[in-house]
């Protein structure tokens, strides 16, 4: 095959910033699963609505106040978005959610994918399917960088850093710290968490707002380069499973690490076979679910 | 049984206490005292309740009923992240070493629910063992040494009433020895006490007193003293 490295790096560094989304996104439903049991199919939509807050907010905020200058920046966004969309979830968390960690995995999953559906309803009714394109990247990131092999967008390099960054943050928050411990003992045995004096229930709705505020700042961070549209988070959010599944559920540097390199993966792929491309993540995903069933990552129960 | 009348300077104070998991009704009005200091076991067969007894203080049964005073405040009706914090520190029977936390992770991560803890240097003087494994992974260590963990990651937090279950269970006699040797020293240092216990044996060199649990209630109490005139009473109880 005649196929010029240059390729290969450029497909290679879009790869990476796919990546970079899926780590964010596996790297919250990993967080929920441990600690919540739940598997949550509302994450993509929790993306979308925090693609959604970016775009009301510069877009819409000023219009609706009666002063059209009033937008919400995207730094604003970034810091916003997250905690509009985690305060969200925390709504769910506490009406919903939390009634049903007694109960089989299925009612939860059930739960949430019945939330997504609804929040993609609204939306696809004021918006449309096709959904708007985020006018707000600011001048600072517009252009690109010379890589060398590429010409690659200053906004994408970004993209990728900020993930990387928030994951590291998160993998730090949750394995090196005192608040991490008591989050890993409420994961692994609540009861006897609870007996010691840590109010495990209030962990939960953490997790939860902390797991979906990542959905929305991914969301935040995708509104720029990806149209925001209703179903940008169901798209999305199939590849995300097979990224937790393959890194294996519950695990966090999992989640990270197999988010970013099957980003690169498909990326690479593209190169070679497109066709393949979009399929290439699932074919790992069977073959890992054969060779350790816990995935990359997990522990072998 | 004058002893349990007497109410004054009580640490726990159980009242006609129900539990229940799910539908079947555990516990049919359990009644004990334990003052200060003291240190009483809970004798009994397997599936007598008292097992049951310990969680249903804590509040980790089902549903609960009756009364159960710590320290003079009435539990019954806390959630069980604050009964921990009016003084109570346990160590379940399964040990619940937490195997994603690393032996200083789990002796740091039950909070303080009182200043007057013991310190990590204290401890280790204690468990020595603990201080050469401090890095391994909790479930790493043997069975003797995750008891001595699961006791240790409770002395940090002030507790002033343990409640320990089954700590001699599965273990070489020497651990126990030492596993005793420890239980005394608690009790020296004034640590209020309730201890479930199948190694009788074991019980009786250090209790000042015994509760019989049988079919969820208490039965019978004797004293140290009346230890060996009740022997025959006792080996009814227990079948031994």
């Amino acid at each position: 095959m005649d196929i010029p490295l240059q390729a290969v790096l450029s497909q290679a560094m879009l790869g990476l910033n796919n990546g970079a989304f899926y780590a964010l996104l596996s790297l919250g439903l990993a967080v929920i699963f441990g600690m919540l049991n739940v598997v949550n199919f509302a994450h993509g939509a929790f993306y979308m609505l925090g693609a959604f807050a970016a775009l009301l907010g510069f877009d819409y905020l000023g219009r609706f106040l009666g002063d059209e200058s009033l937008r919400m920046s995207f730094w604003a966004a970034l810091i916003l978005g997250p905690l509009i969309v985690g305060s969200i979830g925390v709504v769910v968390e506490k009406t919903m959610l939390q009634r049903l960690y007694k109960v089989d995995h299925l009612y939860g999953l059930l739960l949430t994918f019945g939330l997504a559906l609804i929040f993609e309803g609204v939306f696809t009714n004021y918006f449309n399917v096709s959904g708007e394109p985020y006018n707000g990247k600011p001048e600072i990131l517009e252009g690109a960088f010379d890589l060398g092999f590429m010409f690659f967008p200053k906004y994408r390099l970004f993209a990728i850093v900020l993930s990387l960054a928030v994951c590291f943050g998160v993998w730090y928050l949750i394995e090196r710290t005192r608040l991490g411990s008591y989050l890993r003992a409420g994961t692994e045995n609540p009861d006897v968490t609870r007996a010691f004096g840590i109010d495990v229930p209030m962990l939960r709705t953490l997790t939860y707002f902390l797991g979906v505020a990542l959905a929305g700042l991914a969301g935040v961070v995708a509104a720029p380069i990806y149209s925001v549209s209703p179903k940008m988070g169901s798209d999305l959010i199939i590849i995300v499973f097979a990224v937790v599944v393959i890194g294996g559920m519950g695990s966090i540097m999992g989640a990270i690490v197999t988010g970013l390199a099957l980003g690169l993966l498909e990326g690479v792929v593209k190169v070679f076979y497109p066709p393949l491309a979009n399929t290439v993540i699932f074919i790992v995903m069977a073959l890992v679910l054969l060779w350790r069933p816990a995935g990359l990552f997990g522990k072998e129960a | 049984m004058a002893d349990v009348l007497d109410h004054g300077g009580e640490m726990l104070r159980v009242t006609g206490l129900h539990a229940f998991y799910g539908e079947s009704h555990i516990l049919h009005g359990i009644d004990f005292g334990v003052r200060r200091g003291e240190l009483v076991t809970l004798l009994g067969r397997n599936g007598a309740g008292r097992t049951t007894t310990l969680k249903a203080i804590l509040g980790l049964t089902g549903r609960r009923a009756g009364s159960v005073m710590v320290n003079g405040r009435e539990a019954i009706q806390l959630p069980t992240h604050k009964i921990a914090h009016l003084g109570v520190g346990w160590c379940p029977e399964e040990r619940a070493i937490f195997s994603s936390l690393n032996v200083e992770e789990n002796l740091n991560l039950p909070p303080k629910v009182r200043s007057d803890g013991m310190s990590l240097e204290e401890i280790y003087e204690l468990f020595p063992n603990l201080w050469e494994r401090r890095k391994s992974q909790g479930t790493r260590l043997s069975g003797g040494e995750q008891q001595m963990l699961a006791m240790a990651r409770i002395l940090r937090t002030g507790a002033r009433l343990l409640l320990l279950d089954e700590i001699t269970e599965g273990l070489a006699p020497v651990i126990v020895k030492k596993i005793g040797d420890s239980v005394r020293l608690l009790k020296a240092r004034g640590y209020t006490i309730v201890l479930v216990e199948q190694n009788f044996r074991f019980a009786a060199g250090i209790a000042d007193r015994h509760y019989v649990i049988e079919h969820g209630q208490v039965v019978d109490a004797v004293s140290a003293e009346e230890l060996s005139a009740s022997a025959d009473r006792l080996n009814k109880y227990l079948g031994v």
